[in-house]
């Protein structure tokens, strides 16, 4: 049986923000899926299934919170499933959800992704003794920084480069509704001049903490032909996992991430993604981020994506956008960073971007990776249905 | 909607009372984490000051501490070998902010040290030297905890540089 095309017809996200201290989690969630399903214009009753993902249970303290978020997502009746990759699960949760539709076993799919990062303390759980290692590890930037001054030292990329992605991101912020950080007194001088947090990142160059969620409504060709408003269609989408330590372990370019990319340029007929994609969402938690994953995403050869970066090929008036949104690095509800990539690429293609739509986009990639830098997951969408 | 204040206002007992919006519920994780016989080999070799690694048969990768599986072949890994307290440093960064529960005092240098003749770096805190003068590609050997000593890394206390000239990038570019 071949595998039916699946389109995103809704789309709906919550304003991110440091604290969202007037809803609980069922609460945050509900809103982002009401959203959707207005985007949509389909009621609870038109949902088959609900998928939902989240990072750790750790975060919140909440263990299996899909339990108590059953009702609130009106999956009462129905199958509701949890998707878990750390980091990049709000992009395999879409994933799982479209793999549902493509699959022929549901026909339209709720899928939802959060994070209350103001009642948990991330950096206390991602920085627990692990045993037999040395206790140094101080949260995702004490993680992520040795692996930042490798690719700086592999490329001798100059140190400014990642402020320049920061300040750019913010910058798109500003244009993005429901971005957590609406930096307007931000400037280049000031992002370069803030505070070293884990040498070679600086607090400025850092995703903050934000509480949010994100809901798709995924279809099939019949839902798609109903729905109101343009549909984003999805051409490919790849996960792919490697350990998080093995000899020849590529830190700066993981294997996994690579393949991922291949695999999806493959399913979507992308030969040439510099050329073919007209904008990207990408999982830049710290700003030098950007351009590596520029290079293992093939956007650039190996050593050469800060050269993309610092031609401001990368800005919103460049030939290859990246984060219009502002992305991790101005809204970050873990859980949900991952599906805001992948619903952001959605808005781009279906041309509901608002202020920062990049004008007649028409294939765009949405990209997360988690773990330490061992899950990925990626989706790209276009404007046409997949073969028209 | 019906605000948890109107909620309260409709009840004269509670009348005036702040809606609860937010609790603090302490939770509590203790783990008993078996250790498996590699890893309980290496264990027990710390407080003799050795370092015990394990070489896969297939990829003759040499891991450090030993997991008893290579994670490229999925296979056993029997062979053991012992390695000297020396190593590169492959990469690191200075942590400034402090993270809770963290028993390291900041600011401090995190690196990862490739041991001589190991195939992964082991995590590591650098000392005995101005933070300013860690780089990638210097040598460094462990300062033991005497008073620390037990089966735990917290044996070793940190690497200092050796002084040695540094580390040939070609003999750690693929293990970093």
């Amino acid at each position: 049986m071949s595998k039916q095309p699946v389109a995103v017809v809704g789309v709906g996200q919550t304003k991110h923000v440091a604290a969202r201290q007037d809803v609980s989690i069922a609460g945050l969630v509900r809103e982002a899926a009401v959203r959707a399903l207005a985007d949509a214009e389909l009621g609870w009753a038109d949902i088959d299934a609900v998928v939902i993902g989240k990072a750790p249970d750790f975060f919140e303290g909440v263990m299996m919170p899909e339990l108590y978020l059953a009702e609130a997502l009106g999956a009462v009746g129905k199958p509701m499933l949890r998707v878990h990759t750390a980091g990049s699960v709000g992009g395999s949760t879409a994933l799982v959800a479209a793999n549902l539709v493509a699959a022929g076993v549901h026909g339209t799919v709720l899928t939802v992704a959060f994070e209350k990062q103001s009642e948990s303390n991330a950096m206390w759980g991602l920085s627990l003794p692990i045993p037999f290692q040395q206790p140094l590890t101080a949260g995702a930037g004490g993680f992520f920084a040795p692996h930042v001054r490798a690719y700086m030292r592999r490329t001798g990329a100059p140190d400014t480069v990642g402020s320049l992605v920061a300040f750019k991101d913010r910058r798109n912020a500003l244009k993005n509704p429901y971005a957590h950080l609406h930096e307007h007194d931000l400037t280049l001088e000031r992002v370069q001049s803030s505070p070293m947090l884990w040498d070679p990142i600086r607090y400025s160059e850092t995703c903050p903490s934000s509480d949010g969620a994100c809901a798709l409504v995924l279809t099939g060709a019949r839902g798609a032909a109903r729905a109101p408003r343009p549909p984003a269609w999805v051409h490919g989408g790849a996960m792919r996992s490697e350990p998080t330590i093995f000899a020849g372990k590529d830190y700066v370019s993981p294997q996994a991430g690579r393949d991922c990319a291949a695999d999806v340029y493959r399913q979507a007929g992308v030969t040439d993604p510099r050329r073919q994609l007209d904008v990207v969402e990408m999982y830049v938690p710290f700003s030098w981020y950007e351009p590596m994953w520029l290079e293992n995403l093939g956007f650039a050869d190996q050593g050469e994506g800060w050269k993309l970066v610092e031609a401001g090929v990368t800005e919103l008036d460049g030939d290859l956008p990246v984060n219009p949104s502002g992305g991790v690095l101005s809204s970050n509800p873990i859980g949900a960073s991952g599906m805001i990539r992948f619903a952001e690429a959605a808005l781009q293609v279906r041309g509901l971007a608002g202020e920062h739509q990049i004008d007649g986009a028409r294939r765009a990639l949405g990209h997360a990776y988690g773990g330490g830098a061992q899950f990925f997951s990626m989706w790209l969408v276009g404007s046409d249905r997949p073969g028209s | 909607m019906t605000t948890a204040a109107e909620l309260l206002a409709g009840i004269p007992e509670l009348a005036g009372a702040e809606p609860v919006t937010r609790v603090t519920i302490p939770a509590r994780l203790e783990y008993t984490y078996s250790p498996g016989s590699a890893q309980a080999r290496f264990l027990t070799a710390l407080p003799e000051k050795r370092l015990l690694a394990e070489r896969c048969p297939q990829c003759t990768r040499v891991y450090v501490p030993p997991r008893g599986a290579c994670p490229t072949c999925g296979i056993a890994t029997p062979e053991q070998l012992e390695l000297p307290h020396t190593g590169t440093v492959t990469t690191f960064c200075i942590v400034n902010i402090a993270a809770k529960g963290l028993d390291v005092e900041v600011p401090y240098c995190y690196a990862y040290v490739l041991l001589d003749g190991a195939h992964v770096g082991l995590h590591a805190r650098i000392g005995d030297t101005p933070y300013a003068d860690v780089r990638i590609g210097q040598r460094v050997e462990a300062v033991w905890d005497d008073r620390r000593l037990g089966p735990s890394l917290a044996s070793i206390s940190h690497f200092r540089p050796t002084g040695e000239p540094d580390a040939d990038p070609e003999s750690y570019r693929r293990w970093m």
